[in-house]
């Protein structure tokens, strides 16, 4: 178990606003990671950033032994970081199926000429997609949308399939910003326990939640980020144990410095 | 007569069909595409015309004219979006007209090139436009048939979801800048061909026949006929073809009769008459009236 993911002292900054500040940290692989922080924390920037929506202030990220700071967010999803959106985004017009079919996009080989003359890479192409996200709907158990408009499906069920689409581009490491959000309690569990089978599978998981029970009960290392400074890095009896973090979430008022939530 | 109507909606097949990749499958909007055709009828002009070629041998070559004028344009426009990438397009189509009215030595400036040859092959002189009609006919049928096999694969996939969704079509790492390249070059491609025959066809061309007037006449097309599916632009063709024979006795009132009609369009049926009503481009009042009636259903 190595260290897929890490950063030396990133930052972000948005003309005067600091939205992530000197953040260092990494992820082991084969854990699944949690980052958590009260709103505008900057812990979707942080992603952004490690994903390479935005290239960093100043600072250094690496992905699998290899610099990516400079890197596109193409070219880092080609070295196997996956990664959803807060606000899901996904084709919406598109069924499921070819949703996923897109993400199987970066194992098919065919070009131009294989699509022209339907030789045997475009054929096995084809087939290699349809068969790998089939499969991957059905390990989420979401094979009866398969054939649904992605947009007309309800919204815990688009977040799944975002996950899916992320799946089949088999990556090193899944990114997941907020993936709970709007789920109810059931919703939420069946996520949970779809993300910790996949864990056990292997998959490296990081992500980025606000419900406490949630990343709570399925982190195995957590960063808590505020104002766009890392207070505290470690594992869930440590971080909520942390002062920084109680006085971070709750406030810090006069009243004995006790927490009234 | 009946001949050379068949060549112009074959001719206008092939231009608004190739537009249509770019404007409908990959969602650049562009305006300038009759530059593709101007590069490609001035290759063939300039090169049969002036230096004697063959026409078989410059017809290719007004493909790679325009393709390397595309990617020449797409390098410093491929980040830009949406509107901004329009009026790129809008000043290539001007500029590539201008140099083509300007540059005397080489285009003839506003006298055109006079005199192109007839092509010929194994003795056979295309002298009739019905000869030109099956060229036009190859060409655009090789156009739907090379264009439907590469929308229906892993490329045709990555434009539309550049189309549906930039952001997530560069998290699943589709490489959107080279893909938008190359689909802008492909458009392209089939217009300098067009453009290519053209000017055989007619045996003369000039500048003002590639305005910025023109390309709106192509862009009506896809506009009317529907954007994102192959049928769609044909279907523009006819109607405006159509409706431009039909009309021709009111004049040059029947552009109003045009601007009136995509405005009609562009209110009711955003994707055109044929258009990909399961897109972007039909805009979110198709999906939600679809999703109450799917509800009503169950």
């Amino acid at each position: 178990m190595g260290e897929i993911l890490r950063t030396e002292g990133v930052c972000k900054y948005f003309g005067g606003l600091k939205a992530v500040d000197d953040v260092s940290m990494s992820i082991q692989s084969g854990d699944i990671f949690g980052i958590i922080g009260p709103n505008g924390a900057g812990k979707t920037t942080f992603f952004n950033v490690c994903s390479g929506f935005y290239k960093p202030t100043k600072g250094k990220v690496w992905f699998d032994g290899q610099d990516i700071s400079d890197k596109n967010p193409e070219q880092i999803a080609a070295m196997g970081l996956a990664r959803t959106f807060q606000a899901t985004q996904l084709f919406q017009y598109m069924t499921v199926l070819d949703n996923v079919k897109i993400g199987c996009h970066m194992h098919m080989k065919s070009g131009f000429m294989d699509a022209v003359f339907h030789t045997g890479t475009y054929k096995a192409d084809e087939e290699y997609a349809e068969h790998s996200a089939y499969d991957a709907l059905k390990r989420a158990g979401l094979e009866e949308y398969a054939l649904h408009k992605a947009g007309n499906l309800s919204y815990g069920i688009q977040r799944k399939v975002e996950i899916v689409r992320s799946l089949v581009t088999e990556p090193k490491l899944l990114l997941l910003d907020e993936p709970a959000a709007g789920m109810n309690r059931m919703e939420t569990d069946s996520l949970r326990e779809f993300l910790e089978m996949l864990n056990k599978e292997g998959q490296t998981i990081a992500l980025i939640e606000h419900d406490m029970r949630f990343v709570m009960g399925c982190c195995h290392k957590i960063l808590v980020l505020n104002f766009g400074k890392r207070i505290c890095e470690g594992p869930p009896s440590v971080v909520i144990a942390d002062e920084e973090v109680q006085r971070a979430y709750f406030g810090s008022g006069k009243i004995g410095g006790k927490a009234s939530a | 007569m009946r001949a050379a109507l068949l060549c112009r909606l074959l001719l206008y097949s092939i231009l608004a069909g190739s537009l249509n990749i770019t404007n409908g499958y990959s969602g650049q909007t562009s305006l300038g595409h009759a530059a593709f055709y101007c590069v490609g009828a001035y290759t063939v002009a300039i090169l049969t015309a002036k230096c004697g070629w063959s026409f078989w041998l410059a017809l290719p070559l007004s493909a790679v004219g325009a393709i390397l004028l595309a990617v020449l344009v797409s390098i410093p426009t491929v980040k830009l979006k949406g509107i901004y990438f329009s009026i790129v397009t809008l000043g290539m189509s001007e500029i590539v007209r201008i140099i083509a009215l300007n540059w005397n030595s080489l285009t003839g400036g506003s006298l055109g090139i006079k005199n192109i040859p007839r092509p010929r092959l194994f003795g056979l002189v295309f002298d009739h436009p019905l000869k030109f009609y099956y060229l036009f006919l190859i060409v655009s049928v090789l156009f739907l048939f090379v264009s439907y096999r590469v929308i229906h694969s892993r490329i045709g996939n990555a434009w539309m979801s550049i189309r549906e969704n930039e952001l997530a079509a560069r998290s699943l790492g589709i490489r959107t800048r080279i893909y938008k390249m190359g689909n802008f070059a492909y458009g392209a491609l089939w217009a300098g061909l067009a453009g290519g025959i053209y000017a055989a066809y007619m045996q003369y061309i000039d500048s003002a026949v590639f305005s910025l007037e023109e390309g709106f006449n192509i862009l009506s097309m896809v506009i009317i006929g529907g954007q994102g599916t192959l049928i769609g632009p044909l279907i523009g063709d006819l109607a405006v073809n159509g409706l431009t024979e039909l009309l021709r006795s009111i004049g040059e009132w029947r552009f109003v009769m045009y601007g009136i009609l995509i405005i009609v369009m562009m209110w009711f049926r955003p994707q055109g008459l044929a258009g990909a009503s399961d897109s972007i481009l039909a805009g979110k009042k198709i999906m939600k009236r679809r999703t109450v009636t799917e509800k009503k259903k169950e």
